[in-house]
């Protein structure tokens, strides 16, 4: 009988495919982003931005996994699926991507409750940039009042979206 | 957990320069990123050729769901439903016993009024519908409020048309790609629409609130003339949508605003009707004539 934990222990000899190592976080970001495509017809800003939420956790559970312009290509896909006007993620993200890597470079020691908090400052700074964008290239009067309740259960939402990377994480690195 | 040992790259020049280099990517992008904004804020319907190829990945997955799911939005309805069947059964019977007296009546009607446009001449020659299509997805992440139709340019869908629903306005196109397009909600900050109340006609202008409810302001000088209850149409002005459309039911009268909540509940209905711009279908000379033209009628399209 085997222990279930151990299904997923790497095999002598045997190596993850580079495809699965460097395309599983990106192709997760982009599910994120595409999941606008759900036949949802909402009246208001409710869905919890995916695309972000997985971008931010695979960067903090993986600091070593990105540079700061992934932003760029999946900020991009993002704003073409999200409705939001072309250039709004690709600036906000990439712009949160360097603000974590300088805030890693000033705190020596991070625990889950700091990454938390990293990542909530990340969601407010996006959700938040993201609504000055709508407003300024004709959206017309809106509110943050309005993307307040979304912004909080983003945050609310981030511990689990972590853990599910984690354990997308482990099936990643093990063939 | 302390810092990963990765991100410093020590004293190996290459490393050095490759983080160095990221990071100059990183910034020279997200410059790009904001200047793509700053040229979307002249023109907002731009870069329509970028969504081409994920309108056309997410059109079929958008449609199979909506297929699939279809009814999944009005569960609460269903069961709010149960919550008061015995009761609501006896009141919905009452209603409808008074109600066969009232159809039976305006049948009649209906019937004197054919006879009567006949005697006229007069011809009812209302084709300014272009087609009936489906709402598929929307932007639910971000703060302006897109619906996805499944049908675009090839279907002879065209920015600037109106789409409405049989219980009242939608909204009207905002990009259109080539299966699918974009439609701009009433309850979009930006959507701008000429209305008027149904039973005297004091003319107001609804703007969207952005959370599923518009604002309407009356042209009028004076006192809010409001109050809960009032049904809105459209006035026809403008000329992008046609009159007598039904858009919302005000609510609530607050100052010089008067809150009303859209009558067309965009998650509700299945199907949506794409009609020609009104100035287009008042104006066309014949059931011949080409339809209209590409870009959106000038006369209404909302400013920011």
């Amino acid at each position: 009988m085997i222990d279930p934990h151990l299904y997923h222990v790497p095999r002598l000899g045997r190596h993850p495919s580079r495809f699965r190592l460097a395309g599983t976080p990106v192709i997760t970001v982009m599910l994120g982003s595409f999941l606008t495509a759900l036949p949802v017809i909402a009246q208001s800003p409710i869905m919890p931005p995916f695309g972000l939420l997985l971008l931010l956790a695979w960067r903090l559970l993986r600091p070593d996994l990105w540079r700061a312009w992934i932003g760029l290509p999946l900020g991009l896909f993002d704003d073409v699926m999200s409705g939001q006007p072309v250039g709004s993620a690709m600036f906000l993200w990439t712009v949160a991507l360097i603000g974590i890597d300088a805030i890693e470079q000033r705190m020596v020691w991070r625990g889950y409750r700091q990454d938390w908090l990293i990542a909530t400052l990340a969601i407010i700074f996006c959700i938040s940039g993201g609504l000055f964008f709508a407003r300024i290239t004709g959206g017309g009067n809106v509110t943050l009042f309005l993307v307040a309740p979304q912004m909080v259960w983003t945050i609310l939402l981030f511990p689990f979206i972590v853990r599910q990377c984690a354990w997308i994480d482990r099936w990643r690195v093990m063939a | 957990m302390a810092r990963p040992a990765s991100r410093r790259p020590g004293i190996n020049r290459k490393a050095q320069y490759s983080l160095f280099a990221s990071y100059v990517v990183a910034v020279v992008g997200a410059t790009i990123g904001l200047l793509l904004v700053v040229v979307a804020i002249f023109d907002p319907t731009g870069f329509a050729a970028i969504r081409i190829a994920t309108s056309e990945v997410s059109r079929p997955v958008s449609n199979t769901l909506k297929g699939m799911v279809s009814g999944v939005g009005s569960v609460d309805e269903v069961l709010a439903a149960y919550w008061r069947a015995g009761s609501q059964n006896v009141a919905l019977r009452r209603q409808v016993e008074a109600d066969r007296n009232r159809i039976i009546e305006a049948k009649a009607v209906a019937q004197e009024n054919v006879r009567l446009k006949k005697l006229l001449r007069l011809v009812d020659s209302d084709a300014s519908e272009v087609l009936t299509a489906r709402l598929i997805a929307s932007s639910a992440t971000s703060a302006r409020r897109f619906a996805r139709l499944n049908a675009g340019r090839w279907q002879g869908v065209r920015p600037g048309m109106p789409v409405r629903a049989p219980e009242g306005l939608i909204g009207r196109i905002h990009i259109t790609t080539p299966n699918s397009s974009e439609v701009l909600l009433i309850t979009d900050t930006s959507n701008i629409v000429p209305v008027r109340r149904a039973n005297d006609s004091i003319p107001a202008i609804s703007t969207g609130l952005g959370d599923g409810s518009v604002e309407v302001r009356a042209l009028t000088a004076g006192r809010n003339p409001f109050k809960p209850g009032d049904l809105l149409v459209t006035s026809g002005i403008g000329g992008v949508y046609q009159p007598n459309i039904p858009v919302a039911v005000v609510v609530r009268a607050q100052g010089e605003i008067a809150y009303a909540v859209p009558l067309a509940n965009p998650a509700r209905v299945d199907a949506v009707v794409v009609e020609r711009a009104f100035e287009d279908a008042v104006t066309r000379t014949g059931p011949a004539a080409p339809g209209v033209a590409d870009e959106p009628a000038a006369g209404n399209v909302a400013q920011p």
